[in-house]
């Protein structure tokens, strides 16, 4: 491009800029091949970090640099698009083995399926409506035992047409049997997406993770994030040691199909079948220990004795940890609990924070209330949980808003 | 796979069932096979449930025998009457969602690309017109515009066979059948045309009347697929429930409609013919002039 033409800037009809995918430099190309191996106990908590002001997309874009990912399937959709685009640019320079375009979401959902019954590690994204209709073929994926990395950049679910924030769609994730992080910032984004690889992977889980943010509020702005070198990198998948024969034949000869279908009507259909389901979110529960070491925990908790506590996940958390503050400016002592983890859900660990609780207020970013409903079937003495306040379709959620639920809006259900 | 890792250890020997042993010794796992000694082995294909006489099975039977390299081939299959036969074959059975069959393929392809650089592992989607041609219709699309390198087999009976005898959008136009009660309205789907026009590197028409062609085209496609592109084998295979077929006469019915409009046709792109001629030349001078004459009467 001439200099002179550089100076007009394009955009897209959404506002977004609009730029040329750029050509691998040699230098990138170095990086990638230079690229060691470490233990996931020294990337995900010893080594030497350094603070850098990106935005959400680019923090996942650095997860995925440093998580030796073999194959990633891409679709565009709205806010997700940036992020896969990015992944496109580290296989071009050599920190993915391979990586392409799929027809629509059913077909990248199908794909990674047979990916990760290859063996290798494997990984895509999506957001909103993309996700409605991949989820056929993701609620299969628990079923298949199948470890991939699935992010979501929430969006709000058509119609009416729109592509804002609004995690509704998480509560259509919560019983599909994939493990369900939800990042409130792009810190999280980065650690939890990274993890999500070594933890989905561990043989006693053998599941796939999804990590959730909330789309523009967190993808498309700026935050400080702590990073490792670039030139180390997560161990690659080791799909022998997990908890089903890959589909690669290298394995005798034998007579069961894994994924056959389990269909004839007796008892042993039933129970087969059944069994597999419990196995599941067994497995689910065993991903606990994991979630501890490498995320220091399914839950985090803010003043603990505090008799008003909020319970929130994703940007609500942030906005909450703002209201606490303001609460505490007007002498209240307001206190919080995150959720990082949805599935396995800290069922255990949220009860013990809300024992004392007098009020329980579930700020959330969708019209459902999913978080909501999940604390009240799980602590003792529900009516104990306001369930609000709550914005959707895009709408940002003020802190006066939270507030005014702290100082006394009367118990809604 | 090692034949290492299938072998039975002496010592385990008397504990393993005798048919995983016949399977190890005598099937095609350690030595090809031909269609003439079908029967005389224990082949790789259990007992399954499917009708008797059903022409899908016969063709089943024959296209898993000839797999190039049975002991590194993966199957992936969907819902439907196929699935029924292949989820009994020791070979890795994939089964997703319906539809899906191309998609599946094409990152389990590609991830055992990543993986088995140095051993190529053939990728065979059979499944049946609905899953193919219908819902399955982009997944298959798209893995042929995109070259995925793997053979995909429509088990075409031209009706949904296994939920009950619904049209399928490789019926014939005309045919009465559920979900069509006045005869279906459009063409039979020209999934032929649209492989080629799709640059699909090798596509065959065939029946099951001559299992020894079926072999041999089978064979062919996994191989092209293996180094060249994507391939299609479209088959006729009836089902004698749904358009009552009585059992023996099965044969007469492929041979007919394989005279009257299924004809055996085969079509390679210049790349995938060249690459085929090849292969071929070179099999020759290795196997010598028993092998050949036996290729030639194959064609
Ligand atoms: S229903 Fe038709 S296609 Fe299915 S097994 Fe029976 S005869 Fe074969």
């Amino acid at each position: 491009m001439s200099e002179g033409l550089g100076e007009e800037v394009k955009t897209n009809p959404q506002g977004d800029v609009i730029t040329a995918a750029p050509a691998p430099t040699k230098e990138a190309k170095k990086g990638a091949a230079a690229q060691r191996v470490v233990d996931p106990d020294y990337l995900f908590l010893q080594a030497p970090r350094e603070k850098t002001f990106i935005t959400g997309s680019e923090a996942a874009k650095e997860a995925i640099r440093r998580a030796n990912v073999d194959v990633a399937i891409s679709y565009p959709i709205t806010p997700q698009s940036e992020t896969m685009q990015q992944v496109g640019y580290l296989y071009a320079e050599g920190y993915v083995k391979d990586y392409y375009r799929g027809e629509e979401e059913y077909g990248v959902m199908s794909a990674i399926a047979g990916a990760s019954r290859s063996g290798v590690r494997c990984l895509s994204a999506t957001a909103g409506p993309g996700l409605m209709r991949g989820l056929e073929v993701i609620s299969s994926w628990p079923g298949g035992r199948l470890p991939a990395v699935l992010l979501i950049m929430c969006r709000v679910i058509n119609a009416p047409l729109a592509i804002q924030p609004d995690n509704v769609e998480l509560s259509y994730m919560l019983n599909t049997g994939c493990l369900l992080f939800h990042a409130e910032n792009q810190q999280d984004f980065y650690d939890y997406s990274l993890a999500a690889f070594m933890i989905g992977e561990k043989p006693e889980v053998t599941l796939p993770v999804a990590v959730a943010v909330d789309g523009f509020f967190v993808t498309h702005a700026r935050g400080w994030v702590s990073l490792p070198a670039a030139d180390i990198k997560l161990p690659p998948r080791d799909c022998y040691h997990e908890a089903v024969p890959m589909m690669d034949n290298e394995n005798p000869p034998i007579r069961i199909s894994r994924d056959a279908p389990i269909q004839k009507s007796n008892f042993i259909s039933y129970q087969m079948h059944a069994s597999w389901q419990q196995e599941i979110w067994a497995a689910q529960e065993r991903s606990r220990k994991w979630i501890d070491r490498w995320l220091g925990g399914l839950i985090e908790v803010v003043n603990p004795k505090a008799k008003i506590m909020i319970v929130a996940s994703g940007s609500a958390v942030s906005q909450s940890r703002e209201a606490v503050r303001q609460a505490a400016e007007q002498g209240l002592e307001v206190g919080l609990v995150k959720i990082k983890s949805v599935r396995p859900f800290p069922a255990d660990e949220v009860r013990a924070a809300l024992d004392h609780a007098e009020k329980i207020i579930v700020p959330e970013f969708n019209y459902v209330g999913w978080l909501a409903k999940e604390v009240k079937s799980t602590i003792r003495g529900s009516e104990r949980v306001i369930s609000g306040p709550r914005v959707f379709g895009g709408m940002s959620m003020p802190t006066e808003l939270i507030l005014e639920y702290i100082m006394g809006t009367p118990n809604r259900r | 796979m090692a034949l290492e890792t299938v072998r039975v250890s002496p010592g385990f020997q008397k504990f393993l069932p005798k048919e995983y042993q016949d399977l190890v010794e005598n099937g095609p796992f350690t030595k090809e096979r031909k269609v003439s000694e079908l029967g005389s082995f224990k082949e790789i294909l259990e007992e399954h449930p499917m009708c008797a006489g059903c022409a899908m099975t016969l063709f089943i039977r024959v296209a898993l025998l000839a797999l190039p390299s049975v002991e590194n081939s993966v199957i992936i299959g969907t819902a439907g009457c196929g699935r029924l036969a292949l989820s009994q074959a020791a070979i890795p059975f994939v089964y997703g969602n319906y539809g899906d069959t191309n998609a599946v393929a094409s990152g389990l392809k590609r991830g055992l690309s990543v993986r088995f650089k140095d051993k190529p592992k053939d990728v065979i989607v059979m499944a049946g017109d609905g899953g193919l041609a219908d819902i399955g219709f982009s997944a298959v699309m798209h893995s042929w515009f995109r070259k995925e390198k793997f053979t995909t087999v429509m088990l075409d009976n031209e009706v949904y066979g296994n939920t009950g005898g619904q049209e399928s959008g490789m019926t014939q136009k005309g045919m009465v059948l559920k979900m069509a009660p006045n005869g279906k309205k459009f063409e039979k789907m020209d999934m032929i045309g649209l492989a080629k026009t799709s640059g699909v590197a090798y596509i065959a028409r065939i029946a099951p009347t001559n299992p020894t062609r079926v072999a041999t085209t089978i064979r062919k496609a996994v191989l092209i697929a293996r180094e060249v592109g994507p391939t299609y084998i479209q088959a006729y295979t009836s089902c004698n429930i749904e358009y009552a077929i009585p059992t023996p006469k099965v044969m007469d019915d492929a041979r007919m409609v394989e005279k009257d409009r299924y004809g055996f046709m085969e079509y390679f792109t210049d790349e995938a013919k060249a690459y085929w001629e090849k292969t071929e030349a070179d099999r020759r001078k290795l196997k010598g002039p028993a092998e050949k004459a036996e290729s030639q009467e194959t064609k």
